[in-house]
């Protein structure tokens, strides 16, 4: 029997989007004020999951053709790189730095080298999260 | 400031990730494993020597001066232990090429192997407590895949028990520093180590030492090693002889840099309790590795009576007995190593742990039996192996502390190590030859380049003690004067 699921599918086609957007709003928010890539990962996780819920495993993962296991690994590499560049400089490692630029929409913005180690930290949680899941899914 | 204490954690790490990117590539996977175990041994020499020149060398993560930030801090202590894990690491990871089978190459073997590496060296050269607890975890949960690879039933029983042990511990290691903080308000171990000197070690602190002494008892086996003898005969041979040489024995690194840097004030309580529960574990262990008739059980109770053996030297407090737990730490890395590899092969050839239905191997396998004879002699401590100097050294600094009765149960205990080793090598290695060359159930093709190879650098140890003797008794010094640590990371 097919299981009534007109509801959550409706909602998580609108529910899914807002939750995208706020990640990213949490996640761009956390140089100065709570939120970060960890929690920014976390809530993109939890989207992404409310879809493979929601559409099944096999559908989800025909649009998100990304491995997760691998994702989180290009998430860790790219947040250890980014330490390891202040190395190349002559400083300890970790060390982060930041700059005003003029860029043509946003106007006068502070770029931190901490997004990018900060990206990195959304990509592992986020494939970290999912792959979980998605192994807790797969266990019959 | 000195970037190249980060490498030994950032290089096994970044490979491991590059690693699950290349999961297929089993030949990829070999060759940059290797390259980067390799790239570590060169920077822990290269460690050494700065630190040999320069005094302790310190990084503050970040910029963030300490106690403010993270500080990794390598002082000659960490860097021999480095040494050997390095040395001893890159020896499994070879016997694993041609011992763990394509089906655990594909699983993440490799970056797990690298995770655990990662964790272990993390231990040695954090300055943090807190750090010490992430890196713990950061090979507890490789070494918990790492158990469980492959899964037979028993495999997974016992792997359960190393679980469920080692979350408890890591419980009351979270709890142990909760207090700590509580108390003094930070966790940067030389910060600790100042606030404690300025306002004494009064009850409730020494409490929270012997709570933490229970903890990284629990982790080394010293006493509480009830999980220890099952959980390390079961998985696959290169994984228990890495899990016996270097799992244990960050567990003592760990009780060596608390009971040195931090809780020194009161050893008639600490430093006289550890001495109890040392004596406890060589006897115990001891009485372990003469009554059992199983090859991986001997050897897993010989783990335990160097526990208690190495820890004999740091209730003596003297820069003699100190310098020898040192020597004997280093040696008992490469030596367990060793022969948990040599102990895996048989069981490899004959299909059997049993020794009694083991018999006359030395016929086919001259090589395989007298390097076990060697790797015996030298866990006894005969002059010139590598064990001899650390016997040497402890018992000596345990006698000038007074300690007659810890220094005599450590005497005792090379006893049993003797006989239970001689027990091995006549039942495994002399006798009838009752298998054939063509009824074995393996070959040890492979297999003995990295016993070899362990056996040289031992066999090295204690030939050339001469060379490290000097680095030995530099790590001995920094760690009785804790204020050239705090010097050297509030600088």
């Amino acid at each position: 029997m097919k299981p009534n699921d007109v509801i959550l599918k409706s909602v998580t086609r609108v529910a899914a989007v807002i939750i995208l957007t706020f990640s990213i709003y949490l996640f761009m928010n956390g140089h100065h004020h709570p939120g970060g890539g960890f929690i920014g990962g976390l809530s993109m996780a939890s989207s992404i999951v409310l879809l493979y819920l929601s559409f099944g495993v096999e559908k989800v993962r025909e649009n998100i053709r990304v491995d997760f296991k691998k994702l989180s690994a290009v998430g860790v590499l790219i947040a250890v790189a980014t330490g390891t560049v202040s190395v190349v400089f002559g400083k300890p490692f970790l060390t982060q730095t930041f700059g005003h630029f003029d860029l043509p929409i946003f106007g006068d913005t502070e770029l931190a080298s901490a997004l990018i180690f900060d990206t990195g930290v959304a990509l592992a949680v986020i494939g970290t999260a999912v792959n979980i899941i998605l192994s807790i899914s797969e266990d019959r | 400031m000195n970037n190249l204490l980060i490498a030994p954690v950032i290089i096994p790490l970044l490979m491991g990730m590059v690693l699950i990117i290349f999961q297929k590539n089993i030949k990829l996977q070999r060759i940059l494993s290797l390259a980067a175990l390799l790239a570590t041994s060169v920077i822990a020499v290269l460690l050494m020597n700065q630190i040999r020149n320069g005094g302790i060398q310190t990084l503050q993560l970040g910029g963030w001066k300490a106690p403010y930030g993270i500080s990794f801090v390598g002082d000659m202590f960490s860097a021999l232990l480095l040494l050997a894990t390095s040395i001893v690491s890159v020896c499994c990871l070879v016997y694993a090429f041609s011992s763990i089978g394509r089906k655990q190459e594909k699983l993440y073997f490799y970056p797990l192997f690298l995770f655990l590496i990662t964790g272990v060296n993390g231990s040695f050269l954090t300055g943090d407590l807190f750090n010490l607890y992430v890196f713990f975890e950061l090979f507890l949960v490789a070494s918990y895949v790492l158990i469980t690879l492959g899964g037979g039933q028993r495999q997974l029983g016992e792997s359960l028990k190393y679980i469920f042990t080692n979350i408890i511990a890591s419980a009351f290691f979270l709890i142990g520093v909760a207090y700590l903080y509580s108390m003094t308000g930070t966790l940067n171990l030389a910060h600790l180590s100042m606030r404690i000197a300025e306002v004494g070690q009064d009850g409730l602190i020494t409490t929270v030492a012997l709570l933490f002494l229970i903890v990284f008892a629990m982790k080394a086996g010293l006493l509480l090693f009830f999980w220890l003898p099952g959980s390390y005969s079961v998985p696959p041979t290169a994984i228990a002889a890495i899990f016996a040489a270097l799992l244990t024995k960050v567990g003592i690194y760990a009780i060596f840099r608390m009971f040195t840097l931090i809780f020194y004030h009161e050893p008639q309580i600490t430093h006289l309790f550890i001495g109890i529960l040392a004596a406890i574990t060589m006897i115990l262990g001891g009485i372990g590795a003469i009554g059992f008739w199983d090859l991986r059980k001997i050897l897993t109770y010989n783990v335990v009576i160097s526990v208690g053996f190495i820890m004999a030297g740091l209730v003596s407090l003297t820069s003699t007995g100190i310098a020898g737990s040192i020597y004997y730490l280093i040696h008992d890395m490469l030596i367990k190593g060793l022969v948990f590899m040599i102990g895996g092969t048989i069981v490899h050839l004959t299909g059997t742990s049993d020794l009694k239905k083991i018999s006359g191997l030395i016929r086919h396998h001259p090589g395989l039996g007298w390097m076990f004879f060697i790797a015996a002699l030298s866990m006894v401590g005969i002059p010139p192996l590598s064990g001899f100097l650390g016997k040497v050294f402890t018992t000596q600094g345990v006698f000038e502390a007074g300690y007659y009765w810890l220094g005599g149960i450590g005497l005792l205990a090379s006893l049993f190590i003797l006989f239970s080793m001689i027990k091995l090598f006549m039942n495994a290695f002399w006798g009838e030859t009752i298998l054939g060359v063509e009824e074995e159930k393996g070959t040890t093709k492979g297999l003995l380049l990295p016993i070899a190879l362990l056996t040289l650098a031992s066999v090295a140890m204690g030939i050339g003690a001469e060379a490290i003797t000097g680095y030995v008794a530099q790590a001995a010094e920094e760690l009785l004067n804790p204020n050239l640590y705090i010097q050297a990371v509030f600088d």
